[in-house]
């Protein structure tokens, strides 16, 4: 029996109290370090065995499906809990300096051992195959993320965290409500039981009321979660305010799980058929997911904090993800699934180097980054860089996804929808262009700061992930591949 | 050497030029070596190219495949080849007045700027030998992008906002037009190949064809039809050496050297013929040229009105191309040649006047001609090249252009050209006058107690050698005329 995917749960879960034990304050960080370096190994194990024989079912505790909680891993699990732990895996290498200087000691092993937690939460709603264990799952990582973002260095992270804990638990009870009547309608809660029992249902022309109001929660809670335009206004707070590590750990996994989460709910359990025929999931996604990606650029043009900034740009492109999905074709969903890998890529080497700016200067506004350009060449430069695959420059990741995208769309005839992705790049040259102009063509800050470079320890996680943005972006086989075969998945109910 | 060797290293040597040139950033002598070892290296690179007879007929090189059926690809065509030959040639010569200029002017962050250079002449090189629209949309964007920090160079507040207006508008351009026509013509044939006569299916509907046209005409920003030009003049805030290897030469030649590659390789003569939309191109590119002529005319500043020049000159190629003859398709080459070499060195003049006299205005250069009679000797004969008279090359090209123009029979093209080759002469000719016959003046800044001579002799030699450039192509087309042969034989 392959226990591979409880244990990819089960490292975090039993690491986390390991760091609240230890008096060690460096021993908390090299346990957490270890077990997502030790949960990454697992997850490429995982996807590999995943890729060459196909899913894995695994049973808690021995016990088989509709009773115990089983464990489902298709390849779409596999690759998000690629992503989780591998951005994990990084932004503990990141975090020891980062950490050092942004939580206060005494609260530092609580930290470690919250990251854990959140991580443990993220990976098992990819891994579980039990709709009512997503949710618990959910609010393990919810909980955790609150705590964490409140332990921000500025009093405004409570508040942001206060708003995130209203709007999260909304989400979250929504997605239970919807949980509750899919169970009161199917008496079940393992994701294909429920599949299977709800294409039962015979199709009236009216539909399934139950159904529908399920449908209908499940959907507005998940776009709450994932930060859809309009219900994104928790998020820009939450990143603005985190501690650097707790956003850049957060912005490359937490939406692309709640994204995952959508994938799960709409094709695997209510089915391709009924979201997308009878309720036109995809005429719902469309609107918010292009408001958001014109909106939400617009508004990063004129902010002043970058981090607050790079939080919009995530809106706008967590919208790139569901226009994927709403264009309802392969071709579609394999842009929305590949842009949720590259979008991971770009977000965590940016915030990496505002993580690492705020690590000298001590505030990430535009104006520290006067002269920055000379004084910090190798973040900076990694910002260019990352900056360039936001962009969707060729020979970056970020082009990948706008190529495949761009072509869905032509795909499928929607020419206006086309011109609004290539505006929307546009605008993202303007708000990184912002950036780079104030680092490298203007004279020094009045004010000399510390003139170093960031530590190594930063620069090292910092540069594999831009280095991934630029090897994706020329060799592409493999999460493109995962993606494509994901979309297949996806495509037929999540049978194969 | 192979070819296929030779084409990679072509883009290769600039490259680890810009790597070496970083590293030797504190001792400016062998970093200035290292900027004149890879310009020389390349030219020899790209002569190789043209000396080795199977050259032509190698086969694609696939670097890499990033997506199943798009594949970064380098093939070497004759069009290209020019290109390259004169991007490689012209750096060298470039590379020499600029050591002269940096080092007279005492700019800053030179390394920078030699580094940029390197990366900028590498793009080109990658446009010249790309082998599919993906490749080729790749290098424009890494040519946009490593040119901006030369454009911004100064870093005052008119380089910001030049630098700004720069990227503006070749990314908005790019992105906006530029890109989703290539994926259009990816969707249409499943291919973005270069195949001379075109690869879009004959099937396409005549609007389809006008359209994706308009789009590829205003995508190709570099190529500064109007309205997409005011990059150019913009683009002026930057040091002279950059004006003059980029702004003349490099860019704007990738632009319109987009253009021609579009026209014959991927819409070919027959569809653009059958559905008219080549009077689409004629029409934008004559309007240019005459518009841009006009607004020349009425610059002071000496660079702007060379920008101006150079946009309504760009337009004579995208004007002989789309005229779809054999012999205007020989003009745009030919011309892009001449062009290259003259407006250099109007460049180069234009950058020596200012490191001698400091003198950025053509109302200053009265007299001027006395005390720099080299400079504003090729000054004179890069102006003879502009307007189209023997014996500089530019008259080639033009020959070939009329040629073009009465065998396809489109006659108001000739009022077009008469026009634009008078005001060609309204706003060079004064300035060749004024520096040679009119007498000094003297203005509070430029006192008579200024005495200055010619510019350092690297900027003089190499202002030299390109006026000579521009009256050899003239003796001796037969490079350009004998490719332009191969382009149309070889098919």
């Amino acid at each position: 029996m392959n226990h591979l995917a409880a244990i990819q749960v089960i490292i975090p879960l039993l690491c986390a109290p390991l760091c609240m034990l230890l008096r060690w304050r460096t021993g908390a960080w090299l346990i957490a370090t270890l077990a997502t370096w030790a949960t990454f190994g697992v997850s490429l194990v995982l996807a590999r065995t995943v890729i060459l024989n196909g899913a894995i079912t695994y049973d808690m505790g021995g016990w088989p499906a509709p009773w115990g909680i089983s464990y489902h891993v298709d390849i779409l699990s596999a690759f998000v809990v690629l992503i989780v732990s591998g951005v994990a895996a990084l932004t503990l290498a990141f975090a020891y300096k980062s950490v050092q200087r942004e939580i206060r000691p005494e609260s530092l092993r609580a930290f470690y051992a919250l990251l854990l937690i959140c991580l443990a939460g993220l990976l098992g709603i990819a891994l579980t195959g039990d709709a009512f264990n997503i949710y618990v799952f959910l609010e393990i990582s919810s909980l955790s993320a609150y705590a964490l973002i409140g332990m921000g260095q500025r009093r405004r992270a409570l508040r942001a965290a206060f708003q995130y804990l209203i709007m999260g638990t909304i989400g979250a009870t929504f997605i239970l409500i919807g949980i509750g009547l899919l169970y009161s309608l199917t008496g079940t809660l393992n994701i294909q039981d429920l599949a299977s029992r709800v294409e039962m249902i015979p199709t009236s022309t009216y539909g399934n009321h139950t159904l529908i109001t399920a449908f209908a929660f499940l959907t507005v809670g998940l776009s709450l979660k994932l930060a859809l335009f309009p219900l994104h206004l928790w998020l820009p707070n939450a990143y603005t305010y985190a501690p650097s590590v707790v956003t850049i750990f957060l912005a490359a996994t937490a939406t692309k799980v709640a994204v995952y989460m959508l994938l799960r709910f709409s094709f695997c359990i209510l089915g391709q058929r009924f979201v997308f025929e009878q309720l036109t999931l995809g005429n719902i996604l469309l609107l918010p997911s292009l408001a958001a990606i014109l909106v939400a650029s617009l508004v990063a043009i004129f902010q002043y904090d970058i981090k607050r900034m790079l939080a919009y740009s995530s809106i706008a492109q967590i919208g790139y993800m569901t226009l994927g999905i709403s264009l309802n074709s392969h071709a579609g969903l394999s842009a929305g699934i590949l842009h949720m890998f590259n979008h991971a890529l770009m977000k965590g080497a940016l915030f990496m180097v505002m993580g690492a700016v705020a690590y000298r200067t001590g505030s990430v506004y535009l104006s520290d980054f006067r002269g920055l350009g000379r004084r910090m060449p190798w973040t900076m430069a990694a910002f260019v860089f990352g900056g360039l695959s936001l962009m969707g420059v060729p020979l970056t990741a970020g082009f990948i996804s706008k190529w495949i995208l761009l072509q869905a769309t032509l795909e499928a005839g929607w020419w206006p929808v086309t011109a609004i992705i290539l505006l929307g790049s546009l605008l993202a040259v303007i708000y990184i262009w912002r950036v780079v102009e104030t680092a490298y063509f203007n004279p020094r800050h009045e004010i000399e700061h510390g003139t170093e470079e960031a530590p190594l320890s930063m620069l090292l996680p910092m540069w594999v992930l831009i280095g991934a943005n630029i090897y994706f972006g020329i060799d592409t086989s493999i999460p493109l591949h995962m993606a494509e075969r994901a979309a297949t998945i996806l495509m037929s109910g999540g049978t194969l | 050497m192979t070819p296929v060797v030779l084409m990679q290293l072509c883009i290769l040597i600039p490259v680890v030029g810009a790597v070496l040139i970083g590293l030797s950033s504190r001792a400016p002598n062998i970093r200035e070596g290292v900027t004149l070892m890879s310009a020389a290296l390349l030219l020899g690179a790209v002569a190789g190219l043209y000396l080795d007879p199977t050259a032509l007929s190698s086969a694609a090189v696939v670097v890499a495949e990033p997506i199943a059926g798009a594949a970064i690809k380098l093939k070497l065509e004759p069009l290209g080849l020019l290109f390259a030959g004169i991007a490689s040639l012209l750096w060298l010569i470039t590379s020499v007045y600029t050591i002269g200029y940096m080092r007279s002017n005492n700019e800053q962050h030179q390394t920078r700027l030699y580094i940029c250079f390197a990366i900028a002449l590498a793009s080109t090189m990658g446009i010249a030998l790309s082998g599919n629209l993906l490749t080729l949309f790749i290098f424009y964007e890494a040519l946009t992008l490593s040119t901006y920090p030369l454009v911004a160079h100064n870093e005052d507040e008119d380089a910001l906002h030049g630098g700004r207006f720069y990227l503006g508008i070749l990314m908005a351009t790019s992105v906006g037009l530029l890109l989703p026509a290539i994926v259009w013509v990816w969707y249409t044939c499943s291919t973005t190949d270069f195949v001379l006569g075109g690869i879009l299916p004959a099937s396409m509907g005549a609007g389809s064809v006008w359209f994706l046209l308009l789009l590829f005409a205003f995508g190709i920003g570099k190529a500064a039809l109007m309205p997409i030009h005011r990059w150019l003049p913009e683009a002026m805030v930057a040091p002279t050496p950059v004006s003059a290897l980029l702004h003349a030469v490099a860019v704007v030649k990738a632009g319109v050297f987009c253009m021609v590659k579009v026209i014959l390789y991927i819409f070919g003569t027959e569809i653009l013929l059958e559905s008219g939309a080549n009077m689409l191109l004629l029409v934008l590119a004559s309007v240019t040229i005459i518009v841009a002529s006009l607004i020349a005319l009425r610059q002071d500043n000496l660079k702007r009105r060379l920008a101006y020049s150079t946009v309504s000159q760009l337009s004579y190629i995208t004007l002989a191309s789309a005229i779809l003859t054999p012999l205007s398709t020989t003009a745009a080459l030919l011309h892009i040649a001449a062009h290259a070499f003259g407006k250099i060195t109007l460049f180069f003049g234009a950058g020596a006047i200012y490191t001698a006299a400091h003198k950025t205005r053509v109302s200053e250069l009265n007299g001027i001609g006395r005390r720099m009679p080299i400079t504003m000797g090729a000054f004179a004969i890069a102006t003879l090249s502009m307007i189209g008279v023997p014996p500089a090359g530019g008259f080639i090209s033009k020959w070939y252009l009329l040629q073009g123009i009465s065998s396809a029979g489109y006659w108001t093209l000739l009022l077009v050209l008469l026009g634009s080759t008078l005001l060609n002469c309204a706003y060079f000719i004064p300035i060749v006058y004024a520096a040679f016959f009119r007498p000094e003046t003297y203005t509070p800044e430029h006192t008579p107690s200024q005495v200055h001579g010619e510019a350092p002799w690297m900027m003089v030699t190499a202002l030299s050698i390109t006026a000579l450039l521009s009256l050899l192509l003239f003796f001796y087309p037969q490079i350009p005329l004998d490719l332009a042969q191969q382009l149309q034989g070889g098919g």
